[in-house]
């Protein structure tokens, strides 16, 4: 198997994810564009620690899957609030900061 | 080698397919439910790379916790089950056109960089190992990062809950 096989498929994950953040206007599918984008990391991780034959890769994948949750579960409630106060969760009508 | 090359193709074929659908479909349970296909994808590359504790980490924590989150924000946030036109905004094409040209960019740079060089595979990636690498080298960031989880989990209550 050649590596670039892997950080080619992470590439195109990642630029998939790129675009659904900046597509989106949902806050939801825009927090799963960005889990598409951990995810391509992840496999770059893991890939490059077979590569070498270290274990760090995967060490540091596990990171990123903790930091992923801890981001989801903070960025879901910050959602929820969102739509309690303004009853829409579209982003481009979240524009209380907008001059 | 033909093998895992073969099965790796299809896996990527399937990964791509479903990320695309994720970011396009116009029903919000729908690209998360195609979300699971990508990560499920994702751990068996892990396998494929012959890292199983990552493998398990990654049904365990993302398809069985991250995506029942995704599913419990949709029903709070009251999304229509059924097809929603007013997924997008209006700057599709300057994002597509902003994908495009990063990937443009990586696949220029890695088939640069890392030309032929060749995974070899030569044993499973012991759990012990990984064990032993956390909690000897990586025991500090290890203790960081369960002290920003607990930090995480008090935030997100402290934010979502009604006063």
């Amino acid at each position: 198997m050649l590596l670039n096989q892997f950080l080619f498929l992470a590439a195109v994950l990642f630029c998939i994810g790129v675009y659904g953040v900046l597509a989106r206007r949902n806050a939801v599918l825009v927090l799963a564009s960005i889990e598409l984008m951990l995810n391509a990391v992840n496999i770059n991780l893991v890939a490059f620690g077979a590569y070498r034959h270290n274990i760090a890769g995967q060490v540091f994948a596990l990171f990123v899957i903790t930091i992923a949750a801890a981001e989801v579960g903070v960025g879901l409630a910050i959602v929820v609030l969102i739509f309690r106060n303004r009853a829409s969760i579209a982003l481009d009508e979240a524009d209380l900061m907008k001059g | 080698m033909v093998a895992q090359n073969v099965v790796f193709g299809i896996l990527a074929a399937v990964m791509i397919l479903s990320a695309w659908k994720v970011v396009t479909t116009k029903n919000v349970v729908r690209a998360v439910l195609y979300l699971v296909v990508v990560l499920a994808g994702a751990g068996a590359q892990y396998l494929l790379l012959a890292s199983e504790f990552i493998f398990v980490v990654q049904v365990i924590v993302y398809i069985g916790a991250i995506v029942v989150l995704f599913l419990f924000g949709t029903m709070l946030t009251r999304a229509p089950i059924g097809r929603d036109t007013a997924l997008d905004n209006d700057q599709r094409w300057l994002a597509a056109l902003t994908g495009l040209f990063l990937l443009g960019v990586m696949i220029a740079v890695l088939a640069d960089a890392f030309g032929d060089n060749k995974v070899r595979i030569s044993g499973v990636q012991r759990t012990a190992d990984v064990a032993n690498s956390m909690f000897g080298p990586y025991l500090i960031p290890f203790e960081v990062v369960s002290v920003l989880l607990l930090a995480a989990l008090v935030g997100a209550i402290a934010i979502a809950r009604r006063d």
